[in-house]
């Protein structure tokens, strides 16, 4: 004789919502791959900036101006600050998430790091792509003295 | 029949010096107090006494009320995990030698679970989880020779350092994740889950990689390695959730 026997543990009561995308997973993936990339980046601008030609003592406005007319310089902060910002705010939402007790304030805190990190992001490429350090029309008080020879 | 020499001495062992420990007991009554509480005993012990022996003697000898669990006593059933000088251990693995005696000592319940009364929490959450990552052999095809299930010395190495686990919740109640986040499946859970997914007999890693991935399961881990250190098996905790993570990305255990 045989007979099934029921199952004896009691069901799942943690929620089983399984849809498309599994954003924990990358999340988890982008830290480790932009991790990586980041640290290329930030030393390889350190290094420029502050170790080459004359050092630390070439930082100027000149020096960041002359950076971002270069294409490969505007990529390459371009790429810097969208993953070190996503790297960031993400990190910042595990916090949240580890560390805000009730819904609501889990939920203010979360919308505040998108919002800042959606502002700066766009603020940032806007800056790298439209940057003119010498506008047109404007008075010569204003702009850097290098402007005058142009 | 030989004589007894009465002249030899008899052979007085070396006394061993015992000492007074202060313990401060975090209490609770659930039928008497709001709060939890702490409260000190000074208790006369020896070096080779654990943590459990003192505990023993405060319930026989000075406060019957105090309550705890413990079974075999000899770190095998899990029963006694709790927070000694705020790790935490077995108290039937924590000798009184190597533990700071001339400061008192602080025992309370395990964190991050339900607390019943004194050092007994509610343990059903931690066994939910468990029981969530269905922690048993599944295996729906016919053994090759129609009667076992054989496996290589080395397909048998590869999980045994998590068969050691007595589920004593020491190591997902050290995790700081956990504290603030009951949902989230522990490391005991996934141990456990570990214990199968890499096992060569079971044809369920999948399903078991599939629970395991999602906002609660392994990508809460935080690699703080509390589980790692707290565990009184020597499990290395941290490196089989490593291991669980680094299955789900390939796909498979």
């Amino acid at each position: 004789m045989t007979s099934t026997i029921e199952a004896p543990r009691s069901p799942s009561t943690r929620s089983t919502k399984k849809s498309g995308v599994n954003w924990e997973k990358w999340g988890w993936i982008y830290m480790r791959v932009s991790g990586v990339v980041l640290v290329v980046l930030i030393f390889g601008h350190l290094f420029v900036n502050l170790m080459i030609g004359e050092g630390v003592s070439a930082l100027n406005f000149a020096f960041v101006a002359g950076k971002l007319t270069n294409p490969f310089w505007m990529t390459w902060d371009v790429i810097m600050l969208w993953l070190a910002l996503i790297h960031g705010g993400n990190g910042m939402r595990t916090l949240v998430n580890d560390y805000a007790t009730s819904r609501i304030s889990r939920g203010i805190l979360k919308i505040a790091i998108l919002v800042s990190v959606v502002s700066l992001i766009v603020l940032g490429t806007l800056v790298v792509f439209t940057f003119d350090p010498c506008p047109a029309g404007a008075p010569a008080d204003l702009v850097a003295s290098f402007c005058k020879s142009l | 029949m030989s004589t007894a020499t009465i002249d030899n001495k008899p052979v007085v062992p070396e006394e061993i010096k015992s000492f007074t420990v202060t313990l401060i007991v975090r209490r609770f009554n659930p039928e008497v107090d709001d709060e939890p509480h702490w409260q000190d005993f000074d208790v006369q012990l020896y070096p080779t006494d654990r943590v459990l022996d003192a505990l023993h003697k405060i319930k026989w000898e000075q406060d019957g009320s105090l309550t705890f669990r413990r079974s075999c006593a000899h770190g095998v059933c899990g029963s006694d995990a709790m927070r000694i000088n705020g790790r935490n251990r077995l108290a039937c693995k924590t000798l009184m030698k190597d533990l700071d005696v001339t400061k008192p000592i602080y025992v309370e319940a395990i964190k991050g679970l339900p607390l019943e009364k004194d050092l007994i929490v509610d343990m059903e959450p931690f066994f939910d989880s468990f029981k969530e990552v269905q922690p048993f052999l599944v295996a729906k095809s016919k053994p090759v020779d129609g009667k076992e299930r054989q496996q290589t010395v080395a397909q048998r190495a590869r999980f045994d350092d998590t068969t050691k686990c007595i589920l004593c919740a020491a190591c997902t109640s050290s995790c700081p994740v956990f504290w603030t986040d009951g949902q989230y499946f522990g490391p005991a859970a996934i141990v456990n889950a570990h214990r199968f997914i890499f096992d060569s007999r079971d044809e369920n890693a999948a399903v078991r990689l599939d629970i395991l991935n999602d906002q609660e399961g392994v990508w809460r881990c935080r690699t703080t390695f509390n589980c790692t250190d707290a565990c009184p098996r020597g499990i290395q905790v941290t490196q089989a959730i490593a291991e669980v993570k680094q299955a789900i990305l390939r796909g498979k255990a």
